[in-house]
């Protein structure tokens, strides 16, 4: 039967990779003085687990490396060996060696023999330097080779046959092995004669069914060798006493007889040749010459790239419970058209709101599957800031709440580096040395968290760390500096903040190797932004930072509400939505330079004119109090848009603007309507940072006519 | 046809094994750990176990032990999947009342033999 290993590759792969992940973080997390049992289980687990899928599928390489690995682990497990910071280190670094082995299988490439002969050492001599009495496979396999060509004196080609007397314990039975099993086994290799013996049978009323009372004196002919019984008998050898005798080409082969029996368990004694007593070493697996020949050399690894996604069954379940409405919808349609009369009109209304209704849900339960929990991002920065922190000789703890949180999959792929970066450079250039955190009266160790939530329609990831915060004073220097900036220019903290992102900006006064990789905060930013994300920051000088990363939770479909502005039609966030009212003209302020604000209980808001700023014509509403203003919130600002009306509210799938056309301020998309036509979809900060320009150079146009 | 319970944590070789032995006309239930695997072989009765041996929630010791204790697989046959590293891992499986073993790795053929031995 040949089956095609290859088939089981990914997965191997991926739950390899997984128990990686897992080994990893228990590493990092191991508690020197306290070690938890459960912690380095799981990691021996996993390595157990990677060593025995990487025989099974073939990879010798990595199931070598990872008995090693395993080796120091199991030690380590049993409490033989003490857990240090140094076997630590070099199981992390082994850990990311056999991550590269098998990326490099999975891709089909060469794997980097060098790297791995250098982990390799380290392992062993970490294994060897404590004085533990421990092998190698290698060492092993040829240990086992050895005990095995000990055991087997007799030349095969001397041999004619064998005797064997058997006579199993009486739990024999219990352990689910069937002497009738093993003799027909026996049969298969040669000619047998079985002869039994029912003297060790109690009285009938002794008699206990389930037990094994009888034995066996067995005679086998034929080229068999002394392992190939072994075999058979491999399982039983400490339920029952056995002995094989070799039947040589001198000794006549004679039909068992009942005086060999008798004299079990020591029939050698009468045999005039010598012959060797079955000592069946427990410790020397018999069958485990095989085992170590690979099982497949060369099978073509699957190519890398193509992804895939782990689901859980419910959601593949409630997918699959969603296509059966829609198709029951689906019929009952199609009845109601077949016969369709108007006083169906009532039925066929009601079919159509299931059927919108089932579209939605099975539209939530596809996204959904795309989810996968921010973990998988997350996952990467204990070792990180391990690391990171071990090499700039600060002390940082990490923390990480809403791991679970679920975002789509692609912002999965794509926050991962923006994250990175963030991380890096809270730890290189938001946290101090801890001599300058004692001096500062703050705790010597520093803390970084990572924190995810759902907020509305989006998710928000925080880089925070308690540092030294952001120097508004340098940064504004440094900006002036640079030429970004006017002097005397008036500038909000924010916006004083938001010049990090600029590109070529940089603060720090000798750039490391931890962050500062000519891969700046600029394109940290635009990576979120092309995510239709957008990036905040909070900073107090001398507390800390937070870094506030907001995404869409799916990349492909918004809830929007659709307004009127002229005969244009635009789609608004529904998120971004706080409440739609009508302004009147007494509660507007006009402020020279500002525009217009009205006051919304104790808060001014400015107002942008939707059909202003996008030059719409034939407007139906001038005057505020002909149209409406619907409050709008993004990245922490607040405005009116003043609109002709509220249209309806529906889900839109996204289009990019970007790719089809260019990018336009104010503007993250558009979409198709039903009717075919095609709508904005608005980009509340972009509006708001618009109108601040055409009001600064409305400011300045007056300025300079006045 | 005979109906086996394969029980193992990875999900490559869990499946590898019920691929192999479906392949071959058995009947198959996957079971990912000890625990599932006690309540599956509770809730049917099966010819022969296979099971991992370290899993997480129950080890397959362990499972083997109470499974033994069960009326149903008293006399059943029970093999561990067990690496060349774990002899004295074999020994607390015989302890534990297991039938015998399959040393890791392995491949579907060694694997079949062996289960047709057992089941033949």
């Amino acid at each position: 039967m040949t089956i095609d290993m290859a088939q089981f590759h990914q997965v191997f792969f991926e739950e390899s990779f997984e128990g990686l992940d897992a080994m990893e973080s228990g590493l990092l997390n191991l508690d020197m003085g306290d070690v938890d049992e459960e912690a380095i289980n799981t990691i021996f687990r996993a390595a157990h687990s990677i060593k025995g899928g990487s025989g099974t599928f073939g990879f010798t390489s990595v199931a070598e490396f990872t008995h090693v690995m395993e080796t120091l682990l199991d030690e380590m497990r049993d409490g033989r060996r003490q857990i240090t910071q140094g076997a630590i280190e070099i199981l992390l670094g082994s850990v990311d060696c056999l991550r590269e082995m098998l990326m490099a299988i999975q891709s089909g490439q060469e794997i980097d023999t060098v790297r791995v002969a250098g982990h390799k050492k380290a392992l062993d001599t970490e294994l060897d330097g404590q004085g533990n009495t421990t092998s190698t496979l290698a060492n092993d396999s040829a240990d086992q080779c050895l005990g095995e060509s000990a055991t087997v004196i007799m030349p095969a080609t001397a041999v004619q046959g064998w005797r064997i007397a058997f006579s199993p314990h009486a739990h024999l039975l219990k352990t689910g092995n069937d002497p009738v099993r093993m003799f027909r086994e026996l049969a298969e290799l040669g000619e047998l004669s079985v002869r039994v013996d029912f003297q060790g049978v109690p009285d009938f009323h002794q008699l206990d069914p389930e037990e094994c009372h009888l034995s066996w004196d067995l005679q086998i002919i034929g080229d068999i060798s002394r392992e190939q019984i072994d075999d058979v008998f491999d399982w039983v050898e400490e339920d029952c006493d056995l002995a094989v005798q070799a039947l040589t080409v001198q000794q006549p082969v004679t039909q068992p007889s009942g005086d060999v029996v008798k004299d079990r368990p020591e029939p050698v004694a009468e045999s005039p040749e010598p012959t060797e007593v079955a000592p069946l070493k427990a410790e020397l697996p018999a069958p485990s010459r095989k085992q170590h020949k690979p099982v497949a050399k060369n099978v073509p690894a699957r190519p890398a790239g193509s992804s895939s996604i782990r689901v859980d069954t419910e959601k593949i379940d409630n997918l699959i419970n969603m296509v059966g409405e829609l198709v029951i919808t689906q019929s009952m349609l199609s009845l109601v058209g077949e016969h369709f009369s108007i006083n169906r009109l009532d039925q066929l209304k009601s079919g159509l709101a299931q059927l919108e209704r089932h579209t939605r849900e099975l539209q939530e339960s596809v996204m959904n599957i795309r989810m996968l929990p921010i973990n998988f991002v997350f996952t990467r920065f204990p070792r990180l800031v391990h690391d990171l922190s071990a090499k700039m000789g600060k002390k940082i703890t990490l923390e990480m709440t809403g791991e679970q949180t679920e975002v789509d999959k692609t912002v999965i792929e794509l926050i991962s580096d923006p994250l990175v970066h963030l991380v890096r450079n809270s730890l290189d250039h938001g946290i101090e040395m801890p001599e300058q955190r004692l001096a500062a009266g703050k705790p010597e160790t520093g803390k970084i968290t990572l924190n995810a939530y759902h907020r509305g329609g989006n998710i928000v990831i925080e880089v925070c760390d308690d540092g030294r915060g952001l120097d508004k004073q340098k940064l504004q220097a440094k900006a002036i500096e640079k030429g970004l900036i006017e002097d005397n220019m008036p500038i909000t903290e924010q916006q004083i903040f938001e010049l990090i992102f600029m590109p070529g900006f940089s603060t720090a006064e000798q750039l490391s190797d931890i962050s500062g990789r000519g891969v700046g905060m600029d394109v940290v930013r635009k990576n979120i932004q092309t995510l239709g994300g957008n990036i905040e920051i909070k900073s107090e000088q001398g507390q800390g930072s937070v870094f506030a990363i907001h995404l869409p939770l799916t990349l492909a479909i918004l809830d929007g509400q659709s307004i009127a502005v002229g005969d244009e039609t635009y789609i608004v966030p529904l998120v971004s939505i706080i409440e739609s009212i009508n302004v009147p003209e007494d509660m507007v302020n006009r402020v020279a330079g500002k525009g217009e604000t009205f006051r919304l209980r104790e808060e001014y808001l400015p107002i942008i004119r939707m059909h202003e700023i996008f030059s719409v014509e034939n407007v139906r509403a001038t005057k505020l109090s002909e149209g409406l203003v619907v409050v709008v919130e993004g990245q922490g600002v607040r405005c009116g848009l003043f609109i002709d009306d509220l249209l309806s509210q529906q889900q839109v799938v996204i289009k990019s603007l970007e790719a089809n056309f260019r990018r336009v301020e104010g503007v993250s998309g558009a979409t198709i309507l039903g009717d075919g036509s095609v709508a904005l979809i608005l980009d509340i900060p972009g509006l708001v940072r618009l109108s601040n320009q055409q009001a600064a150079k409305a400011q300045q146009y007056y300025a300079e006519t006045a | 046809m005979a109906s086996i319970l394969a029980v193992d944590d990875s999900a490559s070789m869990r499946q590898m094994v019920a691929f192999t032995l479906k392949g071959a006309g058995y009947d198959v239930v996957e079971a990912v750990d000890g625990e599932d695997a006690l309540s599956k072989a509770k809730s049917g009765k099966f010819d022969l176990v296979v099971t991992d041996v370290n899993m997480p929630r129950k080890d397959g010791i362990t499972l083997i032990k109470e499974l033994r204790q069960l009326g149903d697989y008293k006399f059943t046959p029970m093999l561990m999947l067990t690496t060349e590293s774990g002899t004295d891992k074999k020994m607390q499986g015989k302890a534990a009342g297991a039938t015998g073993w399959i040393v890791k790795p392995f491949n579907p053929d060694q694997l079949l033999k062996t289960i047709n031995k057992v089941l033949g």
